[in-house]
């Protein structure tokens, strides 16, 4: 059984982005998901499937919160960036298999203002590999796990830090137009050039942010969602894929091939569309290099070509595939990803403001996380 | 007070699959797991071998020669414990056995890094029954 086109995207909701919240996370959290649920046109108690993210806020505080009276589905997608559309998938498969209508996923963090990466991810139980062999030696945050599959890029195909400048550059001025992002300071490659060293060659404009607040969707069955307020965005394709060695990098034959790259035909294949029918796609954008891997692994370009690809201005607002047209976890926030499938659902739904893209009908949505692991869903207009 | 007791970094926390491997290392030995069935070679430390299934393993001291893989140079202090080694490199390097380790590189500029430059295992007592492995050329 196909799941293709069984469910949309029927609400989405965000908190203001900030790096000081003031707020406790379960309140970030239950207010987007109001949003995202008035947004759709629903009552909480229509809620009948969750998914939260990590153990922030679990369902219990969701059913409580919300007087949801008869929850019949929830889980977690412990995929780590990869884990918001990981969930839309999870929720897909539960609203085709009629275990329930409209599944509510929220994510929400005080990424900012709280725990830190570094001191977060040494508590994760799917970083134990890293924490038992590699950690004790120094190599600790996201950033210096993942430079070297940068630097590997880097050394065998020629790739620049100019180029994962593009990406900083061209992220950035899409924040600059979004009304709800952190960083709104135009920025140059010159810029991206100077800014200091994190983990070479990853430099501070090749890291995310760190940010509080929270987004969350509502996914519903099909049926349902046409009679909703607002034009549905249907799930046409959505796959997850899994690296080879997924709890080490260290380990992996080839580190410059990420888990999306097996999910990307499933994806694809399950959408029906091709590569040209993409008119706008929000990749996870934790660094740089991560943006310019994951679009050769789509298939937008080949193994190698990520660097020309992404100088020649074709992931511009303009371009051929406009990415990140709302500023990315490079410059709007850090809300793992769940801010990419809001912006997908306003995009396609022709309601991105100054960011817009003329005429998007169809567009695709990553997550990356952890070691490796990798999401990506292909959306239409309803 | 001793440097045993200002040793502020990480530390493991070995399991019973992988207490050998850090016995090795007390020993000067870069200890890795061979299947005992069809003689796969796996690291790091793993119950079960992935292509055969069988829990049953014997440990190899690796040559400890290897070439590098790739590479980062970390400035940022990501943790106290390492703020007196910034910079520092961290190589991923093939060994000959076959598998690859992570591990500090020392003695290398900037502009020597490359692909496959060779490099073999050191060993440094960071504190009592604790001992790391890190790389120098050669």
């Amino acid at each position: 059984m196909s799941m293709r086109e069984k469910a949309a995207i029927t609400g989405v909701g965000e908190t203001a982005y900030s790096r000081e919240s003031g707020r406790s996370v379960v309140s970030l959290q239950l207010e987007a998901s109001l949003r995202a649920i008035e947004d759709a046109g629903l009552r909480p108690s229509d809620i009948d499937g969750v998914i939260p993210y990590g153990s922030a806020v679990v369902a219990e505080e969701l059913v409580t919160n919300f007087g949801i009276g008869d929850l019949r589905f929830s889980a977690t997608t412990p995929l780590g960036g990869a884990s918001c559309v990981a969930a839309v998938q999870c929720a897909t498969a539960a609203i085709t298999a009629g275990i329930c209508n409209h599944v509510l996923i929220p994510v929400g963090r005080n990424g900012a203002s709280q725990g830190r990466i570094g001191a977060r991810v040494q508590q994760m139980p799917q970083f134990r590999l890293v924490g038992e062999f590699e950690m004790p030696l120094g190599a600790i945050a996201p950033a210096q796990l993942y430079a070297p599959m940068a630097r590997r890029h880097m050394e065998l195909y020629g790739t620049t830090s100019r180029q994962f400048g593009e990406i900083a550059v061209s992220t950035r001025a899409n924040a600059i137009l979004n009304g709800n992002a952190i960083m709104t300071k135009p920025i140059s490659i010159e810029d991206h050039q100077v800014s200091r060293m994190i983990s070479d060659p990853l430099r501070l404009l090749d890291c995310s942010l760190e940010s509080d607040g929270a987004c969350a969707i509502v996914v519903s069955g099909i049926e349902r969602a046409r009679g909703l307020r607002r034009t549905p965005v249907m799930v046409m394709g959505i796959a997850e894929g899994h690296p080879d060695s997924p709890s080490v990098i260290t380990q992996r034959p080839d580190i410059t091939r990420l888990g999306l790259a097996k999910a990307a035909a499933r994806a694809f294949d399950m959408a029906g569309v091709t590569h040209a029918d993409i008119d706008v796609a929000e990749i996870y954008d934790c660094f740089t290099y991560i943006v310019l891997c994951q679009l050769e692994d789509l298939g937008f370009c080949k193994k190698g070509e990520g660097g020309p690809f992404v100088e020649s201005g074709a992931i511009r607002l303009g371009g051929k595939l406009p990415v990140n047209t709302h500023g990315g976890l490079l410059s709007q926030a850090h809300m793992v990803g769940m801010n990419h499938i809001t912006e997908l659902v306003r995009q396609l739904r022709g309601e991105a403001g100054k960011a817009q893209v003329a005429g998007a009908e169809v567009g695709l949505v990553t997550g990356y996380g952890d070691m490796g692991d990798g999401s990506v869903a292909i959306m239409r207009r309803g | 007070m001793s440097a045993t007791e200002t040793y502020n970094k990480l530390v493991p926390e070995p399991t019973p699959h992988s207490a050998p491997y850090w016995e090795g290392l007390n020993e000067h030995k870069l200890l890795l797991q061979r299947c005992r069935s069809c003689g796969r070679m796996r690291h790091y430390p793993q119950p079960m071998c992935p292509v055969c299934h069988s829990m049953e393993v014997e440990w190899i001291e690796s040559s400890g020669r290897g070439a590098v893989h790739s590479w980062t140079v970390t400035h940022h202090p990501f943790h106290p414990g390492f703020r007196d080694d910034l910079p520092y490199t961290l190589a991923t390097v093939d060994l000959a056995e076959g598998v690859r380790m992570n591990a500090q590189l020392r003695g290398t500029r900037l502009e020597d890094l490359r692909i496959g430059l060779p490099v073999r295992v050191a060993f440094e007592t960071v504190k009592e029954g604790l001992t790391l492995p890190y790389l120098v050329p050669g």
